[in-house]
């Protein structure tokens, strides 16, 4: 009896022992499913149900780490995953401060990154990590263009007080600058505020033609609020980082006719029919909706569909190089990035090179107006 | 800034500071009496508006399902003390009353759902959900090591306040919520614009005060308590209990986060980790009155709505900063006048 016992039990580490060396490839995610960036988190975490199971004939194995919003448990979890996990690619985070420490680590360990999050890094660093997310100043530049066209001629800001609102003021004051719009006030909120009345009361008092509201989710929509309770009839403009349905929920009728710039999968039943980006986001929408509930979509959870897609085009030409677990298919992921061309994905298509790890271009992007609590596109 | 816009600014500022008021007063409150830092009062906030949000909604509020978890711990907890000599049946009676309220409680949320309730009603559902949390709180974590020393007690606090955040991602999920406002009217007084909302929210922190003036004063409870504040020991040596008194500390903290909670749900978007910056503030306002002097935390409370509106309008980007700076002068200010180092149980 208690020989059969040893016997089963070696049987089965044997069998674990055995299932993991034959898991072919290893991908380590680390996402910010709660903290204050959880809104971000958890459709990306959800998005991961509709990975395939194999690619190119090998197994799939997912590690799925939570890093609670937190620069600190991102680092600790990348750690873990490239050395413990032994990975061979390191996908997140969702939010800005945790990608960025991920980065640090990842070019470590030589594994590549693909972040969520448009995180800007200093130069020469980065070299392992990539963007699945439209950079910031792709996006300014469509909002000052269709500024332009809107005949503004002055601009009030109001942004976060932290990395996403200063990143937008950096990447916003030249491109209005060129285009000869002057910005008039500049003023910060937080996510957590409770009034933004006095911020307001000086944006009006320096009578912009139009403001600019450079916040995420649905905390953009209390500095629009406030301005249109207090008599702003003039546009306004918000960022991606506010593309949710839930800022047309707590905004309500205040932040119709608001434009933003946002990601093509949020609109992506009125993309042209010949766009290859649209048959990606029809595909990644249909599938999230309907578990979901319908306009359940968001372009953060997009990022995580992505990943697949973007997996699906590389594993395959770095499989011809080496076998997964090994310090050589990383690198071979890595050339393989940068050498596929037009890598189809829900939020656009994407070339990256030596050069550019954000790899989109003007298919990376939809200029979106709220119509009752509907996006359209704008043409 | 000309006056117009500085009037503007100081209603705004008497409205935020209001809120921080009771909540400065609830953190007095509870420290006095049981010598806790009582953090989780501002989860207790964000229950309470986002339950409203729900109500409103017509769905279930999401914190009954704490409360049937706390209700079942509570009972659990009361059962083992019932069965260790010598037998009590006080704790007996507790543990049926910790089990049968939230179920009840349940039963009638269960009845209302898809309803459209009259705002007075929703009002009381509300605190008859928050109100109780407060207590159960006490009992779990604080009760049985209330003798421990400030620290102690200040490390459990800080535990519950992430419990009770993680908790409150599950129930409410990441997203915020803003309510509708219970009185929806604007008035304009001279140039400047007054909401309904705001007028209400005074009113209801003037009166909150006088009735925990009131209470202090005329109630023997009221007496009791302040009597436990002054000296714990003194107070059970002529039958005061601490733990009731702790209870009735908890069961006050709690009913005013819940009115915080009703009170600013339609102000602003509240989400499930919002409260934690509001108590702290609140905190920053107590520390003014010494954790000890209600008229010093309320002056500290409104002192800091005040500057947070006058420094969103002149540096919006320090805003924080100003306001949570301040503590450093308040420190050094309260230990000069205080002339020698505080002990532990000071």
């Amino acid at each position: 009896m208690k020989n059969t016992l040893s016997y089963l039990a070696l049987a089965t580490m044997w069998i674990l022992w055995a299932g993991q060396a034959h898991a072919d490839i290893t991908i380590g995610i680390s996402l910010s499913q709660t903290g204050p960036s959880a809104s971000l988190g958890i459709p990306q975490k959800n998005s991961l149900a509709y990975w395939p199971k194999e690619i190119a004939g090998q197994k799939l194995k997912l590690v799925v780490l939570d890093d609670a919003s937190d620069p600190t448990s991102a680092t600790k979890n990348v750690r873990r995953l490239i050395t413990e996990d032994k990975v061979d690619i390191v996908l997140g985070s969702s939010s800005v401060a945790a990608s960025i420490a991920m980065s640090e680590v990842a070019s470590e360990g030589q594994t590549v990154q693909l972040a969520f999050s448009p995180i800007e890094l200093p130069k020469g660093k980065g070299e392992w990590t990539y963007r699945i997310a439209q950079p910031v100043g792709l996006m300014a530049a469509a909002i000052v263009k269709r500024m332009q066209a809107d005949k503004v001629k002055t601009l009030g800001f109001i942004g976060f007080a932290d990395a996403y609102g200063e990143t937008w003021l950096k990447e916003l004051t030249p491109r209005v600058e060129a285009a000869g719009i002057k910005i008039v006030d500049i003023e910060r909120f937080a996510r957590s505020d409770t009034s933004v009345t006095g911020q307001v009361i000086k944006l009006i008092a320096a009578k912009p033609d139009a403001v600019f509201v450079a916040g995420a989710g649905t905390a953009a929509a209390l500095p629009q609020t406030t301005l249109r309770e207090r008599g702003f009839r003039k546009p306004v403009y918000q960022t991606h980082g506010a593309a949710t349905k839930d800022l047309i929920r707590v905004g309500g009728k205040d932040v119709n006719g608001t434009i933003l710039p946002a990601g093509p999968v949020l609109v992506a039943e009125q993309l042209e029919a010949g766009n290859p980006v649209r048959a990606a986001g029809l595909a990644y929408v249909s599938r999230y909706e309907q578990q979901y509930g319908a306009d359940s979509r968001t372009q953060f959870g997009a990022h995580a569909n992505d990943a697949a897609l973007i997996l699906q085009r590389i594993i395959p030409s770095a499989l011809k190089k080496a076998q997964p677990g090994s310090a050589e298919f990383r690198r071979a992921l890595k050339d393989a990035l940068e050498s596929e061309k037009d890598i189809v994905i829900s939020h656009g298509v994407l070339n990256y090179s030596a050069a550019d790890h954000f790899g989109f271009d003007q298919r990376g992007l939809a200029l979106v107006r709220i119509d009752n609590g509907k996006w359209t596109l704008l043409k | 800034m000309d006056s117009t816009v500085a009037l503007m600014l100081a209603q705004d500022g008497l409205v935020v500071g209001a809120i921080y008021i009771l909540l400065a007063l609830g953190l007095v409150l509870v420290f006095s009496i049981t010598r806790v830092i009582f953090i989780p009062l501002g989860e207790l906030v964000a229950f309470a508006g986002l339950s409203m949000v729900a109500l409103q909604g017509g769905t279930m509020p999401q914190p009954i399902w704490l409360l049937l978890c706390l209700g079942a711990l509570c009972a659990a907890v009361e059962l083992v003390a019932f069965f260790k000599p010598p037998r009590d049946g006080r704790h007996l009676r507790n543990a049926l009353a910790y089990a049968a309220y939230p179920c009840a409680l349940w039963a009638v949320f269960a009845q209302l759902e898809q309803r459209q309730l009259p705002d007075a009603l929703q009002v009381l559902l509300v605190l008859a959900l928050v109100v109780p949390l407060g207590s159960m709180l006490y009992r779990l974590a604080f009760q049985p090591v209330a003798e421990a020393s400030v620290l102690v007690l200040l490390i459990i606090a800080v535990g519950a306040h992430f419990v009770l955040l993680g908790v409150g991602l599950l129930l409410f999920s990441a997203e915020g919520f803003r309510a509708q406002p219970l009185w929806d009217a604007r008035f304009n007084w001279g140039e400047q614009p007054v909401s309904g909302q705001s007028l209400l929210i005074l009113a209801v922190t003037l009166s909150a005060i006088a009735l925990l003036y009131g209470f202090f004063r005329r109630t023997l409870t009221g007496k009791a308590l302040r009597a436990a504040a002054v000296c714990r020991r003194g107070a059970q040596l002529v039958g005061i209990g601490t733990e009731r008194a702790g209870h009735w500390a908890f069961t006050l903290a709690a009913a005013i986060a819940g009115v915080c909670g009703i009170l600013i749900a339609p102000l602003t978007t509240i989400y499930f980790d919002s409260g934690f910056l509001l108590g702290l503030k609140g905190f920053v306002g107590a520390i003014f009155g010494g954790l000890a002097s209600y008229p010093g935390a309320a002056a500290g409370a409104l002192l800091v709505g005040m500057l947070e509106a006058y420094a969103s309008f002149e540096a919006s980007a320090y805003k924080e900063s100003i306001v949570f700076g301040m503590i450093l002068p308040i420190l050094l200010w309260r230990s000069l006048a205080a002339g020698k180092p505080h002990g532990d149980e000071a």
